[in-house]
């Protein structure tokens, strides 16, 4: 009695795992497939959050984002960039966070004024604009990404973005200007925040001319 | 002469520092020109002019660096932004 029980319940079980042998084939790679996904999609919400356990950072990578490097970075940056520039642009780029560079950067003088001029964003494009009126001409596109990635990381210090910019600007203009993606005004720079800008460099040289003029007066 | 190197996550490096006027120190500073400008950067000098104007002035070979440089700066060769 025991021994046809166990031999139909052997034929069963072979049965049942005959039948289902095909739709576990296709099952089990998508289950996988399904949870590479949600996997995915956790870490996309945690960069979105900011609060990768790993340390990972989504611009950093796997090396990790070192808020201390990059501050003794861009500490290390200004003052190279301090001792590029004159201390009427330092004290710009200290005060405002942009330089302005009066253009064509080779002229010998500009005794009627410069015809245009630059400004200067850390990571952010060159906006070129006409100083007389202060209509905008252009924006200039433009990187210097260092795809040694050091630190996982391309991107330059801000203060070594600008002093890259200047450089590159102040010794060979067309060449850069070359190099760079030109766009109409307001592609990725807000026209009113440059306005903004350009009314704060003309109230912050003001200030500056008049806090020179009292301290001579005063002398 | 100091030849310096912007680097992402930690602002300038020196990469070597040398008198011109040693032979032996002016051959380490021309290989270290030779390797980064290999390397696909861009050297520039900073300079005054005469009318205290700062300005940089860009070097393709070592020969182009005045003999009285103080530093050339290395920095990666720009390339057009990305539109956003």
């Amino acid at each position: 009695m025991l021994l046809p029980l166990s031999a139909a319940a052997i034929m069963a079980a072979v049965l049942l795992w005959e039948l289902a042998l095909p739709r576990l084939r296709v099952s089990l790679p998508q289950l996988a497939h399904e949870l590479a996904a949600r996997r995915r999609a956790s870490r996309a919400t945690d960069r979105s959050r900011g609060t990768l356990a790993s340390g990972e950072h989504p611009r950093f990578g796997p090396q990790g984002y070192d808020p201390g490097r990059e501050l003794r970075a861009e500490q290390r940056a200004r003052e190279l960039l301090r001792s590029c520039v004159n201390e009427e642009e330092w004290a710009m780029y200290r005060d405002l966070g942009f330089l302005r560079v009066w253009a064509p950067s080779r002229a010998v003088t500009h005794t009627d004024g410069a015809p245009y001029a630059y400004l200067l964003y850390p990571h952010r494009p060159i906006v070129a604009y006409i100083p007389q009126t202060g209509a905008l001409l252009n924006e200039y596109c433009v990187a210097f990404p260092d795809e040694t990635r050091p630190y996982g990381s391309a991107r330059l210090p801000d203060a070594d973005d600008v002093l890259a910019k200047w450089m590159a600007l102040t010794a060979d203009e067309r060449r850069l200007i070359a190099d760079a993606n030109m766009h109409l005004p307001g592609r990725q720079v807000d026209p009113q925040q440059v306005r903004e800008d350009l009314a704060r460099l003309a109230r912050w040289e003001r200030e500056r001319l008049e806090r020179a003029a009292g301290s001579v007066r005063a002398a | 002469m100091r030849l310096l190197r912007l680097k992402p996550g930690h602002g300038e490096i020196v990469l070597v520092e040398g008198d011109m006027e040693v032979p032996e120190q002016e051959r380490e500073l021309i290989e270290a020109f030779r390797r980064e400008l290999d390397a696909g950067m861009w050297a520039a000098v900073p300079t005054e002019r005469t009318d205290g104007r700062r300005e940089a002035e860009m070097v393709r070979s070592f020969d182009d660096v005045p003999r009285d440089a103080e530093r050339v700066i290395f920095f990666p060769r720009a390339a057009g932004g990305a539109g956003r």
